[in-house]
C-alpha cells in the first residue's frame, strides 16, 4: 500500500469512528436531529447531550489514541524493540501515580494545568527509569523486567494514595486508574489535557528522522549529523507529555501503543518515521472503536476501556514474546 | 443466706424467688451500658437513651456530612465498630444496623454480648417502627412510642398538602451517576416535599445508575445532588460535569445533607429544606 493510500484509508476510518462515537449512547437519539443539534447548539437537552457529553468523549478518545499510538511507535523505534509500550513498561502507571498524587493532595486544584503536568512529571520519571535500566538499546529481557518493576511499584503507590484518601469513593477508583475509562468526561478535560498532548506530539515528531536513521545503527546516525542526545530528550519529553496528559484524564489505558504499531508496521514497510503518523491515526481509531464497544457491550456497567484493550492486546503481547523468546535465552 | 432460706417458710421462699426474677427481668429490659456501632442507631439511641445509658457511639456520628446529630455526638466517646474495642467497653447491649460486618456481630454474640439489629428504614412507617424498637431495646418503651407518635403526626401534617404540587419533577443524582427511586428513603422525602421523581418515569423504582445523557434528556425541574466528600474522587467528578451546570441553569439545584442519610425524625428537616 502506498503511504498516500494508507493515509487516506486511515483518515476515512478515523472520521467514520468519530461520527459513530457521536451517534452512539444510552439516550438513543436520531442521527439527523443529533447532528443538527451538535452544529446548531442552543439550550435544549439534545444540544447539551451532543455538545457537552458525546463530543468531549469522542474528542478525548481520538486525542488519547493518537498520543498512545505515537508514544508506542516512538519508543519502539528508539529502543528498537517491539515490546516497548507505555502501558507495559510502566510509563502509564507512573503517569497515573503523578495524577492521583496531584488530585489527592489538592495540587490539581491550585492552577489550571496542574493535573496534566503532574501526570507528565510522573511519566518523565517512568521513562527515565526505563531508559536508565534498559540502556540505550534495551534487550527485551531488561526492558520487560524493568517495566514489571516500575508498573508494580507505581500501581502499589497509586493504590496506597487512594486508600489513604479521606474520600470514601477513592479506594474503589483504583480500577479506573489502572484500567482507564472515557465515561462522563467533560469539555474541561479536553481543554486540560489537549494542549499538553499536542505539545507532546510535536516533540515526538522531531525524532522522526533520527528514528529512521537509527535502523542503520547508532554510528550511522551520528555520521549523518543527527544528535542522539537531542533525540533522547525530545523522546522522553514527548512521550511523557502525551502519555502523562492522556492518563491524567482517562486513567492508564494499556496495549494501544503495542497493538497499533504492530498492525501498522507491515503497511509502512517498517519505516519508523512513517510508522509514527500511521500509528497515531491507527491509535485514535483503535481507542474510539474500543470506547464504542464498551458502550454497546455493557451499556449500564461502565465497562473499563482498559479491560477491552487488554483482551485484544494481551494475546498479541504473548505472540510477540513467543517470537522474541530466542533473545531471552 | 442459704442457711436463712433453708429455715424459712416455703411461701416466703417463693416470694423472694419471684421478686428476684422480676428484678432480673427489669434489669434485662433496661440495659445499663449500651454501645451503638451504626450511624443510624447512634442517632436513634442518642434521642431515646437515659442519661449515662449510652456509653459510646460510632465515629461516624461526629461526621457532619453524614450525621444529623454531630454536635450531640461530641459528648459521647466514639468507637470504630471493631469487636475488640466494643467488647472492652463492657456493653450489655450493642446496637447495629443490618449491614454491619457479620464477623463483628458474630464475634460479639460469641462473647455473650446481646446484639440488637435495626434494619434500614426506607419509608416513614419504618422510621416510626425503628423508634419504637429502639425504645423497647433501651427499656424506655413509653418514650419510644411517644417519639414515634409525634413523628407520625408531623409526617401526616406535611403530607396533607404535598399532593397538589406533584407537577414539579426532580432528579436525585449522586456519585457515579447513581439515582434513588421511589422505594428509597430519599424517594419518600421527595414525594413528601411534593416533587415527582424522574427515576420512576424511567422505570427505576429502587434507583440505580442513570446515564448523564438520559438525565439531561429527561429535563428535570429540580436537580438534587449529594454533598461532596473531602479529597478527590472521580466518582464525584460527575457532579461537576459542565452539562449539570447547564441543566441547573434552568432547574432549581439543591444538595442532600446529613438529614437524608438515616431513617430518623430528622428527615422532616430534609423535607422542609426541599420545600423552600
Amino acid at each position: 500500500m502506498t503511504p498516500r493510500a494508507l493515509f487516506t484509508s486511515l483518515s476515512v476510518l478515523l472520521v467514520g469512528l468519530f461520527c459513530a462515537s457521536l451517534l452512539i449512547g444510552p439516550a438513543g437519539l436520531g442521527i439527523g436531529e443529533s447532528l443538527t443539534a451538535l452544529i446548531a447548539g442552543g439550550d435544549d437537552p439534545l444540544a447539551l447531550v451532543m455538545q457537552e457529553i458525546r463530543l468531549p468523549r469522542a474528542i478525548l478518545g481520538a486525542l488519547i489514541g493518537v498520543s498512545l499510538g505515537l508514544a508506542g511507535a516512538a519508543m519502539q523505534g528508539y529502543l528498537r524493540n517491539p515490546l516497548a509500550e507505555p502501558g507495559l513498561i510502566g510509563v502509564s502507571g507512573s503517569a497515573a501515580l503523578g495524577a492521583v498524587l496531584a488530585l489527592q493532595t489538592g495540587v490539581a486544584a491550585s492552577f489550571a494545568l496542574a493535573l496534566p503536568l503532574s501526570g507528565l512529571a510522573g511519566a518523565v520519571i517512568g521513562v527515565l527509569l526505563i531508559l536508565m535500566l534498559a540502556g540505550p538499546r534495551g534487550s527485551s529481557m531488561t526492558l520487560i523486567l524493568a517495566g514489571i518493576a516500575i508498573s508494580a511499584l507505581a500501581g502499589a503507590l497509586t493504590a496506597l494514595v487512594l486508600n489513604l484518601s479521606p474520600n470514601p469513593f477513592a479506594t474503589s477508583e483504583i480500577v479506573f486508574w489502572m484500567m482507564g475509562s472515557l465515561a462522563d468526561r467533560s469539555m474541561s478535560h479536553v481543554w486540560l489535557a489537549g494542549p499538553i498532548m499536542l505539545v507532546g506530539w510535536g516533540m515526538i515528531s522531531l525524532t522522526a528522522r533520527t528514528l529512521d536513521a537509527l535502523t542503520l545503527g547508532e554510528d550511522a546516525t551520528s555520521a549523518l549529523g543527527l544528535s542522539l542526545t537531542a533525540t533522547r530528550l525530545w523522546l522522553v519529553l514527548g512521550v511523557a507529555a502525551s502519555v502523562g496528559a492522556a492518563t491524567s484524564v482517562a486513567g492508564a489505558i494499556g496495549f494501544v501503543g503495542l497493538v497499533v504499531p504492530h498492525l501498522m508496521r507491515p503497511l509502512v514497510g517498517a519505516r519508523p518515521a512513517r510508522l509514527l503518523w500511521a500509528s497515531a491515526l491507527g491509535g485514535a481509531s483503535m481507542v474510539l472503536a474500543a470506547d464504542i464497544a464498551v458502550r454497546l457491550v455493557l451499556p449500564d456497567r461502565d465497562l473499563k476501556l482498559g479491560v477491552l484493550m487488554a483482551l485484544v492486546g494481551a494475546p498479541l503481547f504473548l505472540h510477540l514474546i513467543y517470537k522474541t523468546r530466542r533473545e531471552f535465552a | 443466706m442459704s442457711v436463712f432460706v433453708r429455715r424459712s417458710d416455703p411461701n416466703i421462699l417463693a416470694a423472694v424467688a419471684a421478686l428476684l426474677i422480676c428484678a432480673g427481668a427489669a434489669m434485662a429490659d433496661a440495659p445499663k451500658r449500651v454501645v451503638s456501632i451504626n450511624l443510624c442507631t447512634d442517632q436513634l439511641a442518642m434521642m431515646l437513651a437515659a442519661p449515662g445509658q449510652l456509653v459510646s457511639v460510632s465515629y461516624l456520628a461526629r461526621d457532619r456530612r453524614s450525621s444529623a446529630m454531630a454536635d450531640l455526638a461530641e459528648g459521647y466517646p466514639v468507637n470504630r465498630g471493631l469487636a475488640e474495642d466494643v467488647f472492652l467497653l463492657k456493653p450489655d447491649l450493642v446496637l447495629t444496623g443490618d449491614h454491619t460486618t457479620p464477623a463483628t456481630v458474630a464475634m460479639l454474640e460469641r462473647l455473650g454480648v446481646r446484639v440488637e439489629r435495626f434494619s434500614l428504614a426506607t419509608d416513614f412507617d419504618q422510621i416510626a417502627d425503628r423508634l419504637r424498637q429502639m425504645g423497647r431495646a433501651l427499656g424506655r418503651e413509653a418514650m419510644g412510642a411517644a417519639a414515634a407518635a409525634r413523628f407520625e403526626a408531623d409526617v401526616a401534617g406535611l403530607q396533607s398538602d404535598a399532593g397538589q404540587r406533584m407537577a414539579r419533577r426532580a432528579a436525585l443524582y449522586y456519585a457515579n451517576g447513581y439515582t434513588s427511586g421511589d422505594d428509597t428513603l430519599a424517594g419518600h422525602i421527595l414525594a413528601a416535599a411534593g416533587l415527582a421523581n424522574i427515576a420512576s418515569e424511567l422505570g427505576m423504582p429502587a434507583g440505580g445508575s442513570l446515564a448523564l445523557e438520559t438525565l439531561v434528556m429527561a429535563g428535570p425541574d429540580a436537580l438534587i445532588t449529594a454533598e461532596r466528600f473531602e479529597g478527590h474522587s472521580r466518582s464525584e467528578d460527575i457532579l461537576n460535569h459542565g452539562v449539570l451546570r447547564r441543566v441547573a441553569e434552568s432547574a432549581a439545584r439543591s444538595t442532600t445533607n446529613a438529614n437524608w442519610v438515616c431513617g430518623t425524625p430528622h428527615v422532616l428537616s430534609a423535607i422542609e429544606g426541599l420545600r423552600e
